[in-house]
């Protein structure tokens, strides 16, 4: 379903330097320095897989999910997802997928949630009877039905989630990337969009590509893992044989999940 | 189209949460362009003539080139306020989304408070017209309303261009508000009172010229050769637009292939 092959990317950043000389300097002249965001990326991911994408900030977890869902054109490599190259066919492909970026929402600000919900039934062209059966259904999994009339800006944070799920699903994609979905939720919202996330995935065979730093989502969601750094692909495979590589050498009997990736990201010396 | 009316809507909606600030914002883009109009007014007073332009010949241009800024702002505002969008990487989350990108930028913001600008020149607008020595044939109705939609298509032009500017820099760049301020400044009084290389300017660079200059001589029957190309001339005012969406594609292009 979705194939990455050799994706590079590299940015342009700006060299900084202190002081207030260079920076009228560099009001004329800047120098450039070529860093590499993504170093020939390779995987692939089956239909109604659950894949967990971590690695420290600044990995190029975020560049991956752009580059996979239309938004950037890698340097090389290619991507095929559902027949699609991604980038080449931007209009027709996102169709197929939901994006929810965590730290940025996709609602309308101050008018009803139902309002930003109508909107994109009219950008995607959903067509009327499918709209009110997904939206029934995400309202009921979700529990939506008391906010679904609230301006989103009167929503707390794990209102605001649930709704941004919501929105990204409306139009019945078939992949659901995730960009840090719980991040700043309690406990018990963390729990609803983990449950929610299983869910679709189990009855709708939704695929689900999600980045999160909490590793309690990775446990509970992903059966499979892969791990970035430095631009680069480090382990891809599940997690009961990453405990098992790292289970000897701990201290304790059953180490955590948190104890292990960092022990990990010291092996890797991404940290 | 239908969907422009639905993100119209919604933005409406949003408007109408913040309705003093509204009531406010009208009132003050009324004023504004009126304080500017009462300038005209006096001037004209004083000198009864510019060049051989009549007050009321510059205050058809006036209202023309008023309404066609304020249609502008009103609808394109998204352009206009574009960096932001690429700033907090709003954009991102359009690209994400089935259609076009202009579409979705157009819908991202209107300013509805332009309604005031737009009551203003339409009563200057209104008044010139019953004031003008002009017989008022089919041709010429139709002329004033190209003048105005050639406006709305240059004032667009502009904003799509500084937008799309911002795909290199980021920060959005005041210095489009010479073409767009200054332009609106400049052909508020019919071109040929300015220096050769204005008119030139803003005849063949931006085609202000094409608003209402050109085919105001056409309305007063002032035209030399033939009259019909002076009537077509807003056409290619509107003909701005084309090479604006094309470097925008560009543009837009070159974002998603830096990521910045």
């Amino acid at each position: 379903m979705i194939t990455v092959s050799g994706i590079c990317k590299s940015f342009k950043v700006a060299k900084r330097t202190s002081g207030v000389g260079n920076a009228v300097k560099a009001l004329f002249r800047r120098e450039y320095s070529e860093v590499a965001a993504l170093n020939d990326i390779s995987f692939s991911i089956a239909p109604g897989e659950i894949v967990g994408y971590i690695g420290p900030n600044g990995a190029g977890k975020s560049t991956t999910i752009k580059v996979m869902s239309g938004i950037l054109v890698p340097d090389q490599g290619t991507c095929t997802i559902m027949g699609y190259t991604p980038w080449l066919d931007r209009v027709a492909y996102v169709k197929n997928i939901g994006v929810v970026f965590g730290q940025r929402s996709q609602l309308w600000w101050d008018v009803p949630v139902i309002d930003s919900f109508d909107l994109l039934r009219d950008i995607y062209n959903v067509p009327e009877a499918e709209y009110r059966s997904n939206l029934k259904l995400l309202a009921e999994t979700l529990d939506l039905e008391d906010i679904i009339r609230t301006p989103v800006r009167q929503l707390s944070l794990g209102q605001r989630m649930r709704c941004e799920i919501a929105a990204s699903l409306l139009h019945n994609p078939s992949i659901l990337f995730l960009d840090e979905p719980t991040i700043g939720l309690d406990a018990v919202s963390k729990i609803a969009v983990r449950q929610f996330i299983t869910r679709i995935n189990k009855e709708k065979g939704v695929t689900v590509i999600l980045t999160t730093h909490d590793m309690n989502d990775i446990e509970a969601l992903a059966q499979r893992i892969l791990l970035i750094g430095k631009g680069s692909l480090l382990y891809d495979g599940d997690l009961t044989t990453l405990r098992e590589r790292y289970v000897e050498d701990s201290q304790s009997d059953s180490p955590s999940i948190e104890d292990i990736i960092v022990r990990m990201y010291k092996e890797y010396q991404i940290t | 189209m239908k969907l422009f009316g639905r993100y119209l809507l919604i933005l409406f909606k949003s408007q109408m949460q913040y309705r003093t600030s509204f009531w406010l914002l009208s009132f003050g883009q009324f004023f504004i362009p009126f304080s500017v109009f009462a300038g005209l007014y006096f001037l004209f007073e004083r000198f009864g003539q510019i060049k051989g332009w009549d007050f009321f010949e510059v205050a058809l241009s006036f209202g023309v080139i008023h309404m066609a800024f304020a249609i502008s702002e009103c609808f394109v505002r998204g352009f206009d306020m574009f960096s932001s969008l690429v700033a907090n990487g709003e954009f991102d989350r359009l690209l994400v989304r089935p259609r076009s990108t202009v579409l979705q930028v157009l819908g991202s913001k209107f300013e509805f408070t332009r309604i005031g600008r737009l009551l203003q020149s339409s009563l200057v607008l209104a008044w010139a017209v019953s004031q003008i020595h002009v017989d008022w044939t089919i041709a010429k109705s139709l002329t004033l309303i190209f003048m105005i939609v050639s406006g709305v298509f240059i004032f667009s032009g502009i904003f799509i261009l500084t937008a799309t500017m911002c795909f290199w820099t980021i920060q959005g760049l005041e210095i489009a508000n010479i073409f767009t301020d200054g332009g609106r400044e400049m052909a508020q009084y019919p071109l040929n009172i300015y220096q050769k290389w204005v008119t030139r300017f803003f005849t063949y660079v931006i085609p202000f010229g094409c608003v209402n200059y050109l085919p105001l001589l056409y309305i007063l029957g002032r035209t030399e050769g033939n009259s019909f190309l002076y009537m077509l001339t807003p056409l290619a005012g509107c003909a701005f637009i084309i090479p604006c969406l094309l470097l925008w594609r560009f543009g837009v292009r070159h974002y998603r292939s830096t990521g910045s």
